[in-house]
């Protein structure tokens, strides 16, 4: 009968497998998500007849209502969310799978009997279990900073102060030790209280861990977390001995870590600098009064913008988070197709961090209706900038900076840019003349090709709409 | 199973994911987020035996079980409806 239930597993493991390698096309990927929830109720069943008492459903009133309580709610929130805050939402859902296994952890701890052989928690399910539970306690905490951070609650900025990686290392070293200390004698009950002191130092390192990385740096910390919540499950998995949760969480620890890689590769950052924190707050407007003027700045108006572009004969599209903010993507479609229907060739650029979360834009301008065969990835379209007429950047600022290339004292040197200086004219949507994130002057806004549009993304956008619509 | 085997299945495991996400596509990996957090949710697993284990008695360990059990089930709707949302977005040229 055991075979039976591990094959289900075996399963529903697989079935995960396939819904990721579904997305690798936007085709494939809604069929890939099905197979991901099949994969799901398989292991849920599983588990109930492996461990639980008969086909009786009156057994399971308890757990019914608690799945129907959570996904009630979890599918109001999917259904309700705007797009623009999807990072929130993924930070807050990371927070659940950690906590998950914190309780899960406490659950096993306090009833042997129903986890282990026996009733005996071995040396080797104590690591593995505290290992879990510490991981999935520093997802939760971490996560919440990451959500607050987001959602604007506490300051976007790093929040650093003296002594605090010290700090750091000693509780995680403390951490480790208590691990030790546990695991050594698991089924002695005056130790409990290392296994209640390891759930309260792995929260709050995790707070101290997410706190002094800058707003800009979130989609490197949402990524992290995503992997985290993924070694947690796999912690718990070893403990559980259960394959599915072991395969399911390494597939998400090396998809967040790979995720990580990406986001870290597109700034051209280590993710120990990231992780070490003190980069990237997020009011540009703060900087405003500190930018020293370099030259004249040639300012537009919605009208100059849709002349120039409405006689071009190909345009080029790079959004960033102030396209989020400002939620300029309805507006930005209409302009793009009135753009496409006096012939002019309309795509999109998109860098791997605009945003605040990995793909975040593509999925803002997927919501807009822009078919996402005209958005492209840095690589696939940075040399098409040479034969634009112009370069439309709304909301970005570092990722287009060509002291990236130049300038090696930059802190953002290194890093991929998109070449909209190569455009025969580079027309800016900013709220301000202020430096991006990263503190540093752009001096494409002060030459001669460039042309400055400043205010409110969407506003200006719907006036250059609106001219476009009287040319 | 000792814990070779299982350790075993979890290197080849971290391969597998290894190979798969660097398959998919940049454009979807808001998506890939919302995706993993849900399978990683196949943590309520470990939620239902804690429930499941006390037959119908409440206490700490079972309570713990459904809470896990609750907060895994906000995440998996949570999250496959969300990257559903998501994936219903992306169309083609017409």
């Amino acid at each position: 009968m055991d075979t039976i239930f591990g094959f289900a597993y075996l399963l529903s493991a697989v079935l995960f497998i396939l819904a990721l390698k579904g997305l690798s096309s936007p085709v494939s990927a809604r069929q890939g998500n099905i197979f991901g929830m099949i994969g799901m109720a398989i292991a849920v069943v599983t588990t109930l007849l492996l461990h639980g008492s008969g086909l009786e459903l009156g057994n399971y009133t308890n757990i019914i209502i608690a799945v129907i309580i959570g996904g009630v709610f979890g599918a109001i929130l999917a259904l309700k969310i705007s797009m623009t805050a999807l990072p929130q939402l993924v930070a807050a859902f990371h927070s659940l799978v950690g906590l998950a296994a914190v309780f899960v952890a406490i659950g096993a701890y306090k009833n042997p009997s129903a986890f282990f052989d026996g009733g005996i928690i071995t040396t080797g399910s104590m690591i593995e279990m505290s290992l879990g539970l510490a991981i999935g306690a520093i997802t939760f905490s971490g996560s919440v900073i990451a959500f607050a951070k987001l959602q604007g609650l506490v300051s976007g900025n790093p929040l650093v102060f003296k002594g605090q990686h010290l700090i750091n290392l000693i509780i995680f070293l403390a951490i480790l030790t208590l691990i030790y200390m546990i695991s050594v004698d698991p089924m002695n009950l005056s130790k409990e209280q290392y296994f209640w002191t390891i759930v309260g130092l792995s929260f709050l390192i995790g707070f101290l861990i997410v706190l002094p990385i800058g707003g800009a740096d979130m989609p490197v910390v949402v990524s992290m977390l995503n992997s985290y919540s993924g070694w947690a499950a796999c912690g718990i998995g070893f403990t559980l001995q259960n394959t599915a949760l072991i395969i399911t969480g390494a597939l998400v620890g090396s998809s967040g870590a790979i995720l990580s890689y990406i986001m870290c590769k597109g700034m051209n950052r280590s993710i120990v600098s990231v992780l070490l924190g003190g980069f990237g707050g997020d009011s540009d407007e703060a900087a405003a009064a500190a930018v020293s003027p370099k030259g004249n700045v040639k300012r537009g108006s919605a009208d100059d913008a849709s002349f120039i572009m409405g006689n071009a004969q190909k345009v080029i599209i790079v959004p960033g988070y102030g396209m989020a903010v400002s939620q300029a993507q309805h507006a930005l479609r209409e302009m793009c197709d009135l753009l496409k229907e006096k012939g002019v060739e309309v795509k999109y650029a998109i860098h791997p961090v605009a945003g605040r979360m990995p793909g975040h834009m593509n999925v803002l301008l997927a919501e807009a209706n822009v078919p996402y065969d005209e958005v492209f990835e840095l690589e696939e379209i940075n040399h098409e900038f040479s034969t634009a007429d112009v370069a439309f950047v709304i909301g970005a600022n570092d990722v287009t900076n060509p002291l990236a290339k130049t300038d090696p004292q930059s802190p953002i040197y290194g890093m991929p840019i998109l070449d909209v200086e190569k455009a025969a004219t580079t027309l800016f949507l900013k709220r301000s003349m202020a430096s991006g994130y990263a503190g540093v002057d752009n001096d494409l806004f002060f030459r001669d090709k460039t042309m400055m549009l400043l205010g409110d993304a969407k506003q200006t956008t719907e006036e250059i709409v609106q001219a476009l619509n009287l040319s | 199973m000792d814990f070779l085997s299982l350790f075993t299945i979890f290197v080849l495991a971290v391969f597998v994911g290894f190979y798969v996400v660097w398959g998919v596509t940049p454009a979807l990996h808001s998506p890939l987020l919302a995706v993993t957090n849900a399978i990683s949710s196949v943590i309520i697993v470990g939620g239902l035996i804690a429930a499941v284990a006390s037959k119908g008695l409440i206490d700490l360990s079972s309570t713990m079980g459904l809470i896990a059990v609750l907060l895994a089930s906000v995440n998996i709707f949570g999250g496959f409806m969300v990257a559903q949302r998501m994936l219903a977005m992306f169309k083609k040229k017409k």
